[in-house]
């Protein structure tokens, strides 16, 4: 039996976690047409072309938040539907190992939907993407991602073992996450332009989110063991 | 490699006075026990007696506010990660993902424990739980199935010490029996098995000793 390393158990974790999704599909049958129908009730509401393209960043990044935590709370009931998470715990695999596998997989699945996201804005709201602010969406994007998936994974993580956990995630997340919402909406109207904003008052915010990723990342690694713990 | 005591002479279980408080109410009130390497030792006792408790402080999941011990040679205080390195808790639930394939499971575990492809192959086949079964979803699985499934992650995670809590729990007869042989075969293999059942008479076949656990404390069956 060979050494086990933190980055094996997180390949592991990783793996684990996309195929479960794989093999459930909840991402593709359940979470897209969620939040493809989000951006189409959007337009409902908002039925004016000019209103929509203008606030089509927010509305990306609020959809992405919502369904999040769907996504999050299907990845932490599979754990604790069985005891899986507790048997990690019990066999003491590496609970930064665990945090970091779980992580990776939420951001492939967050880049997916905010993929169909971006897709469904310019066909529904008419957004143009402009060759120019295509690095600035992209790097907002990721820094996004990264920061809310680490606050996903340290809250999923939290109230994995707690009773009425579908009401309290939603609770836990979105006052945190609440500065990658403003930041992330800001700096993809500078990318769009839809605000009649310029790209490089984009940069600042990316600068915001690339902090907060980092926080929450150091943070997570350092509390999400004790967390599950108790 | 994971931890294991001296072979020869120390005990896998060694506990003095261990006492644990959950919720205000001491649910091990001075508990001793010991035991020794390849048992399969019966912790009978009526529901809330300590016996879930008991087993959940020897795989270092529950901190004891008084007493000592040693498992698998670790202290039970202070090297709690060693401990659960080496001990596999299966508790009323498998710790399994229903959406995974047996081998799936197996896999994940082996891949977060260092096992080898041929040690995964070996541990299904040591648990019956090998060839067609392999690649059935264990949510498709009957529960002595996934029982079994649970005692084949122990065998990949070559844990030295099983703990297992009501193991016969949900299983007919023929299931009872299948687990009873895999759980002997384990035995004889090197692996030391306690296990908890309010059901001692039927529990009692499988066990090479019993002990009663009685409002936290561990008392000795006379015979």
């Amino acid at each position: 039996m060979a050494e086990v390393s933190r980055f094996d158990v997180a390949k592991a974790v990783f793996v684990k976690d996309l195929r479960v999704e794989i093999r459930s599909r909840v991402l593709v049958n359940q979470i897209l047409p969620f939040s493809a129908l989000v951006m189409v009730l959007f337009a409902f509401a908002l039925d004016a072309t000019n209103v929509l393209t203008r606030v089509a960043p927010g509305l990306i990044w609020l959809a992405v938040l919502f369904s999040m935590i769907v996504i999050v709370q299907r990845g932490f009931a599979v754990e604790s539907a069985d005891g899986a998470l507790e048997a990690l715990q019990s066999a003491g695999v590496d609970a930064l190992g665990v945090y970091w596998g779980k992580w990776a997989a939420l951001v492939v699945q967050l880049v997916v939907l905010e993929v169909l996201l971006v897709a469904t804005a310019v066909l529904l709201y008419g957004v143009d993407l402009r060759a120019e602010g295509v690095v600035l969406l992209v790097t907002t994007s990721i820094s996004a991602t990264c920061g809310l998936a680490a606050v996903g994974t340290i809250y999923g993580g939290l109230a994995a073992g707690v009773s009425g956990r579908e009401t309290l995630l939603p609770l836990l997340v979105l006052p945190v996450a609440s500065p990658v919402l403003i930041g992330a909406t800001r700096a993809v109207e500078a990318a769009l332009g839809t605000g009649g904003t310029a790209i490089s008052e984009g940069w600042p915010w990316l600068g915001l989110l690339s902090v907060f990723a980092v926080a929450f990342g150091v943070g997570g690694s350092f509390a999400f063991g004790p967390l599950i713990e108790d | 490699m994971h931890p294991s005591p001296d072979a020869t002479t120390d005990p896998v279980i060694d506990l003095e006075g261990l006492v644990v408080v959950l919720g205000g109410f001491p649910a091990l009130a001075g508990a001793d026990l010991r035991v020794e390497r390849g048992e399969i030792l019966l912790l009978a006792g009526p529901n809330g007696a300590g016996k879930t408790t008991l087993l959940r402080a020897c795989a270092g999941m529950t901190r004891p506010v008084r007493g000592s011990g040693r498992v698998l040679g670790f202290d039970l205080l202070r090297e709690r990660e060693s401990i659960r390195a080496g001990v596999g808790l299966v508790g009323h639930r498998n710790g399994l993902y229903a959406d995974l394939t047996v081998q799936e499971n197996l896999r994940f575990w082996g891949a977060a424990s260092g096992a080898t492809s041929s040690e995964i192959e070996a541990a299904a086949s040591a648990m019956a739980v090998d060839g067609r079964l392999a690649t059935v979803p264990v949510g498709r699985l009957s529960a002595g199935q996934r029982r079994r499934t649970a005692l084949a992650v122990l065998v990949v995670r070559r844990a030295a010490l099983w703990l297992l809590d009501e193991p016969h729990t949900g299983l007919d007869a023929q299931g009872r029996d299948e687990l009873d042989a895999l759980l002997r075969r384990a035995a004889v293999s090197g692996a030391t098995v306690v296990f908890a059942s309010h059901e001692a008479d039927r529990a009692d076949q499988l066990a090479t000793r019993s002990v009663r656990v009685v409002a936290g404390r561990v008392e000795a069956v006379d015979g």
